[in-house]
């Protein structure tokens, strides 16, 4: 068996991981119980579903919000509460990559090593993270801070390299933004991601996961959903057609039943409509490469802005990236 | 072709997320529309206006609603038609290069809702989850956000909108497996189990979740579907080509000087998106490119007048997939680049079906070892015979789309992997090619 870059040695690369459950008198003795509370909320997931076992994934997240990893105690609850056997929801728990099989740190730090990220240099950062912690991929730092990973694609090839902290997305890395975005967790901060919430912890997005809100109060819930970001990749095209006066074709006044071809075909007319527009302006690599004024980690706590401090976005590819955690990727 | 936003079009607004922006901008105008017009006519309408599927497979959505058994009028229903019927909505994004629904979600998750509960009525759908991916905690909670603002608004709930219609809508996590977003592993996953695809037939139309009929679109499809009612089947139309039409985002990542999300008609070339995207980075060419994610056969420049629709890129010998564009240039190793996302398929692979399982792992064993320059001279014909031997021998696409990069990379770069070779392994081929230097770059 052949281990991936970064891997524990002997890891094979299938994805039937057969790694034990950490289930150590040790372990088992530090770990935070689960509660009658746990029971409750496991049975509010399960009321949701037509069926109760739909529950089961969500009653995971559950219990791993509660003690980090899903062990055996959080298996037998789930278990208990659906009428399965524990093999049975083991058997579903080993399945999925989310679930952890031994305690993680108080947050996952999540490399993409996938193709798009490893050209862009997501092997680099995760060898380094690796090198720096002492760690592996699924080792977890001796102080307990970061459990470290290499991820498969995470859906944002659009901003690589990339990497993600308890699954908040940490956009356009390079090894020395990455390094120091590690450090200063490690540091107990929690510089804010630059698409995603204020930082919690790994405790805290499971419980998200499970289908309740992990702030304490309905401010902290608007505020984590309308956090700051700076989404230029995203945007790119609806400010590149800003700036080139380019639009979909106008609907027909008419409604939808409407049957008639002769007004869509006019709308239609896209292509004469686009000749001879004018060449944009400013078409330079700023935008989304741009970097940031803000060295990485020296931002921690901005996890008190709440809606207001969102900066309005400008329609224009002039907008800057406001909260990357890094100094410009250089992409080019 | 222009860029045309229509999907993306709120996007540039302020916090375009929330409910007020969302109105402010017709949001929910489609709905109300729908909520007047017989559930039949909404599916006829989505038929006419050829929208197909934006998941990958390019299935006409309006024929997928058609599936559905129905009651009759007059008849006291029987089998799956006496079923309830259930609206699924794949959220799961996770094909290497595909980052289309997640910026989608975060940004105008509004869109995907009204779609949901328009898609729901027109099946007479009662209960409706969509399947987030969950990593995609950002996506996830700004949905969840958003589901709660329509349930208060009275878009969701019981009688909508005074309409007498009432619709469930759950937003469920699932927890990191590629082969969820493969409709039968997900409703298996959704039921509590294991993400393994089932075989087909039965189709989910006549027994998908708890066995009863069910429909399963992509989020994109679905947040196509307001601006289908608002706009009409003719209107919707005039994007691209007859037989795939509509505006579409496309994805690109990579070795391009502006990556982003660009939306576009159906049938825009890569020539005319590179240029929107600034082209190369500069100094560099284009070597290869996938025009749908990692399933897909590579393209290279010679396809770059290809128009991006599900018939032509097929006919060009690729598949439109997720059009995620993910772009290459000669710095890259097209053996290594094909390895990573084999290495991919072999974690990914569910373990179901043998030919998969066990190929997945072997394939990664032979490229790894040309990567690391201790191949041999049969190993090019071992790995195409090893593809023979997944490709079409699996329940799901995943074995299938796996053999994809490695076939279209000896088709179009075969050199690169005989150059790999040692010396004496290349003798044995009659060859003698020396690699230049890749994948050291930037």
């Amino acid at each position: 068996m052949s281990a991936l870059p970064g891997s524990a040695e002997g890891t094979a690369v299938t994805g039937l991981d057969s790694s034990p459950v950490d289930s150590s008198p040790e372990t088992l003795a530090d770990l935070p119980p689960l509660t009658e509370q746990t029971r409750l909320e496991a049975r509010e997931i399960m009321a949701r579903y037509p069926q109760a076992r739909s529950a089961l994934l969500p009653m995971l997240h559950l219990v791993q919000s509660v003690q980090g990893y899903v062990s055996p105690e959080g298996v037998t609850l789930c278990a208990e509460e659906l009428g399965l056997t524990k093999a049975e929801v083991g058997a579903v728990a080993t399945f999925y990559t989310m679930y952890k099989r031994s305690p993680t740190g108080r947050h996952l730090v999540s490399v993409c090593t996938n193709t798009l990220c490893n050209v862009l240099g997501g092997q680099r950062i995760m060898d380094a993270l690796s090198a720096d912690l002492g760690v592996h991929h699924n080792e977890t730092a001796p102080d307990g801070s970061v459990t470290l990973e290499h991820a498969e694609c995470l859906a944002a090839c659009d901003y690589a390299p990339v990497v993600t902290v308890d699954y908040e997305f940490y956009d356009q890395q390079d090894v020395e933004s990455a390094r120091e975005l590690v450090a200063a967790l490690r540091r107990g901060e929690k510089p804010h991601p630059t698409r995603g919430a204020p930082l919690s912890d790994f405790r805290g997005i499971s419980r998200q996961l499970a289908g309740f809100s992990q702030w304490a109060d309905a401010g902290a819930e608007a505020a984590a959903v309308d956090a700051p970001w700076s989404a230029g990749p995203t945007l790119i095209g609806v400010h590149l057609a800003d700036e080139r006066g380019e639009a979909a074709p106008p609907m027909p006044r008419a409604s939808a039943t409407s049957s008639s071809g002769g007004e869509a075909a006019e709308a239609a007319g896209i292509e004469s409509a686009q000749r001879g527009a004018p060449e944009p302006s400013g078409r330079s690599l700023a935008d989304a490469n741009d970097g940031t004024d803000t060295p990485a980690g020296t931002e921690p706590g901005t996890s008190g802005q709440g809606p207001a401090a969102r900066p309005r976005s400008a329609p224009g590819p002039a907008t800057r990236p406001r909260s990357a955690p890094g100094p410009a990727t250089g992409k080019a | 072709m222009p860029l045309t936003p229509v999907l993306t079009s709120r996007w540039g607004a302020d916090q375009p997320w929330k409910l007020a922006t969302y109105e402010s901008l017709e949001g929910y105008a489609a709905l109300r529309t729908a909520l007047t017009m017989e559930p039949d006519e909404l599916v006829t309408l989505v038929k006419d206006s050829g929208l197909r599927g934006r998941g990958g497979a390019g299935f006409p959505t309006g024929m997928k609603w058609s599936f559905i058994p129905q009651p009759k009028p007059g008849e006291t229903p029987t089998g799956p038609a006496a079923k309830p019927k259930y609206l699924v909505v794949n959220a799961d994004e996770g094909e290497p290069g595909t980052c289309k629904d997640l910026p989608l979600m975060m940004t105008d998750p509004h869109s995907l809702v009204e779609g949901v509960i328009i898609s729901a009525y027109a099946i007479r759908c009662h209960y409706a989850v969509i399947y987030v991916r969950g990593e995609a905690v950002h996506a996830h909670r700004r949905l969840v956000a958003a589901v709660q603002e329509a349930y208060a608004a009275g878009y969701l709930g019981t009688d909508v909108l005074g309409s007498g219609y009432d619709l469930e809508l759950v937003v469920h996590a699932g927890a990191g497996a590629y082969i969820c977003g493969e409709e039968t592993a997900l409703l298996d996953s959704l039921e509590g189990y294991r993400g393994q695809p089932r075989l087909k037939p039965p189709f989910p139309a006549v027994a998908g979740l708890y066995g009863a009929p069910t429909v399963i679109n992509n989020v994109e499809t679905l947040a196509s579907v307001p601006f289908v009612v608002r706009g009409g089947a003719d209107w919707f139309k005039a994007f691209g080509p007859e037989k795939s039409p509509g505006p579409k985002i496309y994805s690109l990542s990579g070795r391009v000087v502006r990556p982003g999300q660009y939306e576009a008609p159906m049938g825009t070339t890569m020539r005319e998106l590179l240029e929107m995207a600034g082209g190369i980075r500069p100094g560099h060419e284009l070597k290869f490119w996938t025009p749908g994610g990692s399933s897909t056969p590579y393209f290279t420049a010679e396809h770059l007048d290809v128009p991006l629709d599900f018939d032509s890129v097929a006919a060009a010998g690729s598949m439109l997939g997720t059009t995620a564009l993910m772009v290459f240039d000669e710095t890259d190793s097209i053996v290594e680049a094909t390895l990573r996302f084999t290495e991919f398929y072999a974690h990914e692979s569910c373990g179901k079906c043998t030919p998969c399982r066990e190929g997945t792992y072997w394939l990664v064993q032979i490229l790894e070892r040309l990567v690391e320059g201790r191949g041999t001279a049969t190993d090019l014909d071992l790995l195409t015979d090893t593809c023979d031997n997944i490709l079409g021998r699996s329940f799901c696409a995943l074995g299938d789309g796996a053999t994809s990069c490695i076939a279209s990379s000896l088709k179009y770069f075969r050199d690169e992997y005989i150059a790999l070779l040692p010396p004496e392994e290349q003798a044995r081929l009659g060859r003698s090619l020396r690699l230049e230097p890749v994948g050291a770059a930037s």
